[in-house]
């Protein structure tokens, strides 16, 4: 029995999530590989091969995985799949959006989301938004899964892994990658951060968000909002927190003017620690938060700015 | 071009689901249902590309009970010019699904199929790239902006820390983000002419495709509850006590 973990990755780093993908793999029971499929990414194959429980890193290297095309990406999976038990990638927008594709070409279901392995064949995974758990075990002969990265540690470093070229599979043809335009960030990123400021609605404009960021440098935290601040245009779309954004479990999760909607809550209620700050004391979040401070937050956020020092 | 749109008759989104008490699913008896959300936002797109001239026919195409008539029908009302219904009253697991949206494309024959890119019940955003699988054709998943020209289709997607753009030669597959677009509203005399629209019905063995469950569901349980914590009269007693109690700063 032995697993193989899509790593997610830019060609030069390995991203965090393939950390957290590779300690669900290794609690499926077998073998750990990792798939490293990029253009000149030796700098990534060889972070994979230093992750501890990973015993074999497969490189394939071709211009037409630089830019992780899920049509490239799963046709190679779909090529080592066979000798597998277990294909698993994060449930980021990368591992979403080719893994459905290897599961079809194998005509296996897939287990998408993850947050815990009861057994090599059954799993959790959260239903509706979070408001319910589903136990579900698959039938099929290879288990093809997401993974919910806040539902799992990530690995440490401390192996030594083999390093294997494979050969790559054919570029589809069908897609041209144009562009990227990746939001410049001076913060640490949402989902890996340690402590999060989130606004909402209460915010009461893009301007007034700005209030935040002072906080959040004090903090070295990243910022995030609610949907209702995103869909208000208070902030860009990939600051979401929530069902249908970003899924976070920070140590510390400061709501600020966030009612706590129960889609809000399903992307942040597995934070250690939340704080909420809201001047209508009736509000949902109270319900989840460890501390609630009930006030005026244009008030409360310079005092805790000054507070902080 | 034909757009072929897949709708799912999903719990509303209001609605505050419960588990049910032997652990068996989710309670759906007297449940308002309506079409998935993420669905609203596709036909809404294939609308806006018909009425753009890029496209000849809309159609809606569901797979379910036969109550999921009444999605085909706002379907419908939102503009779509005909529907399919695969009727079925087993569990259709998001394979199974995909297989039968390919039936029908293979009949139908659209350049396009925009879904939405997962069903807000099982939250398991699989259909799409799926079908694309199936099908052999490219995709683009969580779509901001859509753009046909010359045979391709240029697709901004939603990526973590960013957009991306793709251009997807035809035929193709796209699945929607929420910020594709605002679905409009539905009137009441667009309802009353959904009504008169052609909805044609198949079932799964007469396409020949076997719908069998892949994953089989042990018990469906309520997640962990948070309890509420404690309100604190000041910055002051907040931050003394996230230095000292919680040890987070």
């Amino acid at each position: 029995m032995t697993a193989l973990v899509i790593a997610e990755h830019d060609n030069t780093t390995l991203k965090g999530s393939t950390l957290n993908t590779i300690s669900a793999a290794l609690q499926c029971g077998g073998e750990v590989h990792v798939l490293v499929a990029g253009s000149n990414c030796d700098e990534v194959v060889q972070a994979t091969a230093k992750i501890a429980g990973v015993t074999r890193v497969l490189l394939a290297d071709a211009p037409h995985f630089a830019d992780g095309l899920a049509e490239n990406i799963a046709e190679q999976v779909v090529a080592l799949a066979t000798s597998y038990s277990h294909v698993l990638a994060p449930a980021t927008s990368y591992g979403k959006n080719s893994l459905p594709r290897v599961a079809a070409r194998l005509d296996v279901g897939q287990i998408s989301e993850i947050t815990k392995v009861i057994s090599p064949d059954t799993f959790d995974r959260p239903i509706y938004a979070g408001n319910a758990i589903a136990t579900v075990q698959s039938i099929d002969p290879i288990k093809v899964i997401t993974v919910r990265t806040t539902g799992f540690e990530a690995a440490t470093n401390g192996g030594n892994a083999v390093i294997d070229r494979i050969t790559a599979v054919a570029d589809s043809g069908k897609t041209t990658f144009i562009s990227r335009e990746v939001a410049k960030l001076d913060r640490p990123e949402l989902t890996a951060a340690k402590i999060i400021v989130s606004g909402g609605r209460g915010m009461g404009s893009a301007d007034n968000f700005k209030i935040l960021e002072p906080l959040a440098d004090k903090l070295g935290a990243a910022m995030g909002a609610s949907r209702a601040a995103v869909d208000a245009g208070f902030v860009p779309n990939d600051w979401q927190v929530g069902q249908t954004g970003k899924i976070v479990a920070p140590q510390l999760y400061i709501a600020i003017g966030i009612s706590g909607a129960i889609q809000h809550l399903a992307g942040m209620k597995d934070s250690k620690i939340i704080v909420a700050i809201n001047k209508d004391e009736e509000a949902p979040i109270f319900s989840v938060a460890d501390y609630g401070l009930v006030g005026d937050l244009f008030e409360v956020v310079p005092q805790l700015i000054a507070a902080l020092g | 071009m034909k757009i072929l749109v897949p709708v799912k008759r999903v719990a509303d989104y209001n609605v505050k689901v419960r588990v049910k008490s032997d652990g068996s699913g989710i309670e759906l008896n007297n449940v308002k249902m309506s079409m998935n959300p993420f669905d609203e936002i596709a036909i809404e797109e294939a609308m806006r590309l018909k009425e753009a001239g890029h496209a000849s026919e809309v159609i809606a195409l569901s797979c379910g009970p036969s109550q999921c008539q009444e999605t085909l029908r706002t379907a419908m009302a939102i503009g779509a010019d005909r529907s399919i219904l695969v009727e079925s009253d087993v569990e259709l697991q998001p394979l199974a699904i995909a297989k039968l949206i390919q039936a029908i494309a293979i009949k139908e024959q659209p350049q396009l199929i925009i879904l939405g890119k997962q069903a807000i019940d099982g939250d398991c955003n699989q259909t799409g790239q799926m079908l694309a699988a199936l099908l052999g054709w490219p995709q683009a998943t969580f779509a901001s902006k859509v753009i046909v020209e010359a045979g391709k289709a240029i697709v901004t997607r939603e990526v973590d820390g960013g957009l991306e753009t793709l251009a997807l030669t035809l035929p193709a597959i796209i699945t929607t983000d929420l910020r594709l677009n605002e679905p409009r509203y539905v009137t009441l005399p667009n309802i009353m002419k959904a009504k008169k629209k052609p909805l044609e019905t198949f079932n799964p063995d007469g396409l020949g495709i076997d719908v069998s469950p892949r994953l089989k569901t042990l018990k469906v349980s309520e997640p962990a509850k948070r309890s509420a914590g404690i309100k604190v009269p000041d910055v002051a007693t907040l931050i003394a006590k996230l230095r000292d109690e919680a040890k987070v700063i």
